[in-house]
């Protein structure tokens, strides 16, 4: 039998506002244990919340570029449950009356073919603090709390089941981090924790409407891990099934070392966690007003820069996706292709060594030796015919390297491609002379003896000379 | 000097203004008073007599400068469910036994700044929870009219501290009565404002959307003083109302002559005592006196009260009493074990039995397969309850009613049984359920001469009104003139 995967994904995202959702504490990563925090994250006794207005515009602007319909009226809610990384015993969350319901993402498959997958909701809630295990400190019988995180705001956005693979959830969640990082809300770092997903897996008969019993898999902070847990995850129920037995409802840890998913507690030992409108904070609404003016703050959103890049710069599909999947590579590519005679040139070197640079060195584009300016110069040069091709990986990788310009580096190496046919001429006379035996089989309808030749006068040329030049004397020279 | 600790906040006031007295020596005279009476009445939690003495010098050297106002070097006590940064605050529970207050609440900030003096905290049911502040770790406070009698409660403590002169005036905290109530029965001014009149930043929270602070006094003008020093807007609660706050001492005595007066029929039933009965048929006859129109009105719904407040009131509690767990400050057991038994051991250690017993009625309306039968439903009828006041407000001013349906019982009388003990507040919760004020006024006493108190409640924001209605018992009834003989 064939069956077919339903997964949906849960994801957490880390706003990087100023201060925490609920008090004026700093967000910042890396202080020292409990140095960001005040009575309210402490949870001590008689304090109070209040909602961070940065945090409801940011919540406002993920769900309009989602295509979300923003909720007239809001609440929070409390989620009870007892934790010592949960200062006051409950989280403030938002359950039946979320900011923004009914949005999609679109996702453009393997085979270049784009795809909906919906958006249930986009919450607000505030994050819990986190628990250090004395081991690491000299007393494995203790642990500690560190609060510094409690009170930091999240949104939580949650999917249909619409997704039908791994790779899919993968696009679905590049995208929407492509959509958060345009937005600027969110560091979106899954190393770090402010990008945070968890999937729903069930399988199903092939062509069968109803869902199959779901596993949720938690634990997985890497693009790879997501794909990897989630193709795990498919396997084992599909062997699970296949084997006559049934799949439980249960959380499931994806244990990236093995490689595997593992069970970590099941339905009945599910929390109830009684959740109840939060008194402290009422009901509110957000004007229309509000609502016009934040979608008026909004960026320009993937989707609308790559169809632009597609039309403006007469990108194919490809380059325009790679492009704009960062907002920091997009704007590196318009600031490099200004006045460009031929964007695509201008592309493929983003594509190609910029991307690898922006990899290899861990970076933002922005942040690279080769400024978008420089880039441009060395296509320039390449145009005028300063330079090679061949020549120009080599002032590019000077480039990455030194952060000199183009010209400056042409000139100190002296790079300049030799399109002098007097001195060229002198060098083919030369190596014809020397080569009769290559003339004589080159004479005797041996064509791709050419290319010896132009090879032979490239290096005694040191690579300057123009290649087309070069072939040009050639077979005159040589059919003389 | 102890006829000092018999004036009222603004008698003292004007005294001080005057020079025949300094803080220095009133706050001194408190601080002996309570010395000698208060062992016998346990009023006071924590008495902070270092802190006091410092603060009154303060405030005679802030008056030497020429500073004046109606608090400057009063000393008061404060409920220990109210934050005083510094000061051990309790709650009335082993749990905060030896919590110190990190932080000033909205109220004490105000009244530091004011110039108050603090002269402790005064005792309460555990976490506010009771009617007779016998649910107190700290041991029950005793009524100064009967020292075997209960002084009401939960804000028991700050009741008997006024009626017993151990301070000029006190604030306490109200989610079903807790301010009305032990006024009544220790006969002094108790005024519960409209929810949001006064910010509850530093109030533990008990039922957060019930909760109110308030003053408790020894007369009506002082209960509008001290509600001048803490009402307004706090950008710290987000329940907070951003409304002006007038000056409540203006037209205080500008009587009720053409006030309409409602009788809610529902609260004149069954129940209530012979005595208290008689009180309030007197205080109809004063307002009528002094030309008020009185009719009888109807609450429909509030046969409901006990039961929508005992499901809301513990589901909030439920939660809010959750951070206490060990972890982070309080009471801890000490029984070691894991994390699981730690958090057993220090809940059921930490915490009284009536506690206990609204945290498990709370988990239990909020739980998966309960929830629309308990919570859900007692949100509709707050509604309804609400609903009925807003109602009876368009046919008259204010609404009058006792405050208890008796005067102070015995002590240990229903200490042991919880659902007679939820009916001392029958004609208190509703004001909480609906969001309005209510104020408690001494009206008359008992046979055997306890006091009793009238209830007027108004609409939302209507503190002035309540004032001005109670000021007219309080000169027409002369209760007050009355005290406690200690």
């Amino acid at each position: 039998m064939e069956f077919e995967a339903v997964i949906g994904l849960e994801t957490h995202v880390q706003l990087s506002t100023k201060s925490k959702i609920f008090c004026g504490c700093s967000t910042a990563f890396g202080a020292p244990p409990n140095a960001n925090t005040c009575p309210v994250c402490l949870g001590m006794p008689g304090v109070l919340p209040v909602l961070n207005e940065d945090v409801l515009r940011r919540a406002v602007m993920v769900g309009l570029a989602t295509g979300c319909r923003i909720a007239e009226r809001t609440k929070f809610d409390r989620k009870n449950y007892f934790y010592p990384d949960l200062p006051k015993g409950y989280q403030i969350s938002q359950y039946d009356m979320p900011i923004a319901t009914g949005g999609a993402i679109t996702i453009t498959l393997a085979d270049g073919a784009e795809k909906v997958i919906g958006l249930t909701r986009v919450h607000m809630e505030e994050d819990a603090g986190k628990l250090i295990h004395g081991e690491n400190l000299g007393h494995p019988d203790s642990s500690y709390v560190d609060l510094n995180r409690a009170g930091v705001p999240l949104l939580e956005i949650v999917s249909e089941p619409d997704i039908r693979s791994a790779e899919e959830a993968k696009k679905y969640l590049e995208k929407l981090k492509a959509i958060l990082e345009y937005l600027d809300v969110s560091d979106c770092n899954m190393e770090e924790g402010s990008l945070r997903c968890d999937a729903n897996v069930s399988i199903r008969p092939k062509g069968q409407k109803e869902f199959g019993t779901r596993a949720e898999v938690k634990n997985m902070n890497s693009f790879r891990f997501l794909q990897r847990a989630i193709e795990f995850e498919i396997a084992r129920q599909t062997q699970v099934v296949t084997e006559g037995g049934r799949v439980i409802q249960e959380t499931r840890l994806y244990d990236s070392a093995r490689d595997v998913t593992v069970s970590m507690r099941g339905k009945e030992e599910a929390h109830d966690y009684r959740y109840f409108p939060e008194p402290d904070l009422p009901l509110f609404t957000a004007s229309q007003e509000y609502i016009a003016a934040v979608r008026a703050s909004l960026p320009e959103l993937p989707d609308d820069k790559r169809r632009r890049f597609e039309r403006d710069y007469s990108l194919p599909r490809y380059d325009a996706e790679v492009l704009t999947a960062s907002r920091a590579v997009a704007d590196y590519f318009e600031e490099a292709a200004k006045g460009a005679a031929n964007p695509k040139i201008i592309s493929n070197w983003v594509m190609g060594d910029i991307l690898r640079l922006v990899k290899e060195r861990n970076t933002a584009p922005q942040s690279l030796p080769v400024t978008p300016a420089m880039l441009r110069e060395m296509v320039t040069l390449m145009d005028e015919g300063v330079i090679s091709g061949k020549i120009a990986k080599t002032v590019f990788e000077e480039m990455a390297n030194t952060g000199k310009a183009p010209r400056a580096i042409v000139a100190e190496q002296g790079l300049t491609q030799i399109t002098d046919t007097s001195s060229i001429e002198a060098e083919v006379d030369k190596i014809i002379a020397a080569n009769p035996d290559q003339v004589a089989s080159f004479k005797a309808g041996k064509d791709k003896v050419l290319g010896w030749f132009v090879g032979q006068v490239m290096r005694a040329t040191k690579g300057k000379a123009s290649p087309d030049v070069v072939n040009e004397i050639l077979k005159q020279k040589l059919s003389a | 000097m102890s006829g000092l600790c018999a004036l009222t906040i603004h008698e003292l006031a004007d005294k001080l203004d005057k020079g025949e007295v300094t803080s220095e020596q009133a706050t001194r005279a408190y601080l002996n008073r309570i010395a000698s009476l208060d062992k016998s009445i346990n009023s006071y939690i924590t008495v902070d007599a270092g802190g006091a003495m410092t603060q009154a010098r303060e405030a005679d050297s802030r008056r030497a400068k020429g500073e004046r106002g109606p608090l400057l070097g009063v000393p008061l006590g404060i409920k220990d469910v109210l934050l005083a940064k510094g000061l051990r605050s309790t709650c009335g529970s082993k749990m905060l036994e030896n919590f110190i207050a990190p932080y000033d609440a909205f109220v004490t900030g105000k009244l530091r700044a004011a110039g108050a003096v603090t002269l402790g905290k005064t005792n309460m049911d555990e976490f506010a929870m009771g009617s007779s502040t016998e649910n107190s770790h700290f041991g029950s406070t005793k009524n100064p009219w009967d020292l075997t009698r209960i002084p009401g409660g939960s804000s028991g403590g700050s009741a008997a501290a006024v009626a017993a002169d151990l301070c000029a005036g006190s604030l306490g905290s109200d989610t079903g009565g807790s301010i009305r109530q032990p006024a009544s029965l220790c006969g002094v001014v108790g005024l519960k404002p409209t929810y949001g009149r006064v910010s509850r930043f530093g109030l533990v929270a008990f039922a957060s959307s019930l909760d109110q602070v308030g003053p408790m006094t020894k007369d009506t003008r002082d209960a509008a003083i001290l509600l001048n020093a803490i009402a307004g807007y706090d950008a710290a609660d987000s329940t907070s109302a951003n409304q002006p706050v007038p000056d409540y001492t203006q037209g205080l005595e500008d009587g009720v002559k053409g006030l309409r007066v409602g009788l809610p029929k529902e609260y004149f039933g069954a129940g209530m005592d012979d005595d208290t009965a008689a009180a309030l048929r007197a205080t109809v006859d004063m307002l009528k006196d002094a030309g008020a129109l009185v009719s009888e009105v109807s609450l429909p719904n509030t046969r409901y009260a006990v039961p929508t407040y005992y499901v809301l009131a513990p589901a909030e509690a439920s939660s809010n009493l959750a951070r206490y767990d060990g972890v982070k400050y309080g009471f801890r057991s000490p029984d070691g074990g894991g994390l699981l038994e730690m958090y057993q051991r220090t809940r059921h250690d930490g915490f009284g039995a009536e506690v206990k017993r609204r945290i498990m009625l709370g988990t239990y309306v909020l739980s998966s397969g309960y929830y629309d039968a308990y919570y859900l439903k007692a949100q509709k009828v707050r509604t309804l309850i609400r609903g009925d006041f807003l109602a009876a407000f368009k046919q008259v001013d204010v609404l009058l009613s006792p405050t208890s349906p008796t005067p102070a019982f015995p002590l240990g009388e229903k200490v042991d049984d919880p659902l007679t003990m939820y009916l001392c507040d029958i004609m208190t919760l509703n004001v909480n359920l609906a969001g309005i004020p209510g104020i408690s006024v001494p009206c008359g006493h008992s046979a055997g001469g306890l006091p009793i108190g009238a209830q007027f409640m108004g609409p939302f924001f209507s503190e002035g009104m309540l004032l001005r209605a109670a000021r007219v018992i309080e000169r027409a009834s002369g209760a007050m003139a009355r005290k406690p003989s200690l």
